[in-house]
């Protein structure tokens, strides 16, 4: 990363976490892991919890159509590394990779409800544009979605619209496709906390 | 703006919790600093190349902005802080924007037709 302070400003108990983790995914430990652990006070503690609360909190959209939201913001914004962790978790959440990769290359023609097409529609013009107006909005709710479900998307879009940011100006390592399959897998079990 | 009127959603107010902490609590930037950062406003050459690219265009922020932003002067911890500032402005920027739009769009349907469809 482009902060030597996210190389190498880990406690001894940081890093032997770290070990552990490498250890057991038999991958290297992620860039995203690793900044939510560097002065956690100041940023990861809080980012985790909101992270956490958007993508497994209480919310009408599954886990995969949540998964699904982050790499569609993610290839809006090119950011290399959330739309590789992201289309592998939405892959394995959903348990089909054909669904997310359709999505990703053509969302009109792509196998997706239609509410969940037009939320993904929405989210992507304001990442796009900066804004979405009130009509934006009314075709999302005419497409049958709650404003709980819209609020619930705007989080997911937050989440990875700040993490994406990080990971393209940090420089975080895109690792393999072993490596973002092993990430997905401890993400459905374990979650942003 | 809504403001006020409308009650925070929950997944809101823990980004909200988010905002504040970085904005408000301790830092090795002074708070200034972070505000405008975050707002994406005012703020001094280099500083401004890497952290308008943060904002509005991630993926060309180079090594040559950080090293101009340390030969400035500024600390690793400095900049740790200020990135993370002008990414979640921006994010809160889009975020705030938005559910201004959604509240529009259900102001709307209560004057109109009765019920909306959703």
């Amino acid at each position: 990363m482009r902060l030597d302070v996210l190389n190498r400003g880990y406690g001894p108990g940081t890093k032997v976490l770290f070990a552990v983790i490498g250890l057991v995914s038999r991958q290297p430990v992620p860039d995203a892991a690793k900044l939510v652990f560097y002065r956690p006070d100041f940023y990861g503690a809080r980012a985790k919890e909101f992270t956490h609360e958007a993508m497994r909190g209480p919310s009408a959209w599954s886990v995969g159509d949540r998964e699904l939201m982050a790499a569609y913001v993610s290839t809006v914004n090119e950011s290399a590394f959330c739309i590789g962790a992201h289309t592998a978790t939405a892959g394995q959440a959903y348990q089909d990779g054909a669904k997310v990769q359709a999505v990703l290359a053509d969302l009109d023609s792509a196998p997706v409800e239609d509410g969940l097409r037009a939320t993904l529609r929405m989210l992507g013009k304001l990442t796009r544009e900066g804004t979405v107006g009130a009509e934006d909005m009314r075709q999302v709710l005419s497409a049958g979605v709650s404003r709980e479900q819209v609020e619930d998307a705007l989080a997911v879009c937050a989440a990875f619209n700040t993490t994406g940011r990080l990971a393209d100006a940090f420089g975080f390592e895109v690792l393999s496709p072993e490596g973002f399959e092993a990430g997905a897998k401890f993400l459905l079990k374990r979650g942003y906390r | 703006m809504h403001h006020g009127v409308l009650t925070e959603d929950s997944k809101r107010a823990a980004y909200r919790a988010l905002e504040d902490r970085i904005l408000k609590g301790e830092g090795r930037a002074s708070p200034e600093q972070r505000a405008r950062a975050f707002g994406n406003a005012g703020l001094p050459q280099p500083l401004d190349g890497l952290l308008g690219k943060v904002a509005t265009r991630p993926t060309q922020v180079t090594d040559a902005d950080f090293a101009a932003a340390r030969a400035a002067g500024f600390s690793e911890d400095e900049l740790f802080e200020l990135v993370i500032c002008a990414a979640v402005g921006q994010s809160a920027r889009l975020y705030d924007a938005a559910l201004a739009a959604l509240a529009d769009a259900v102001a709307g349907e209560g004057e109109g037709d009765g019920e909306g469809e959703a």
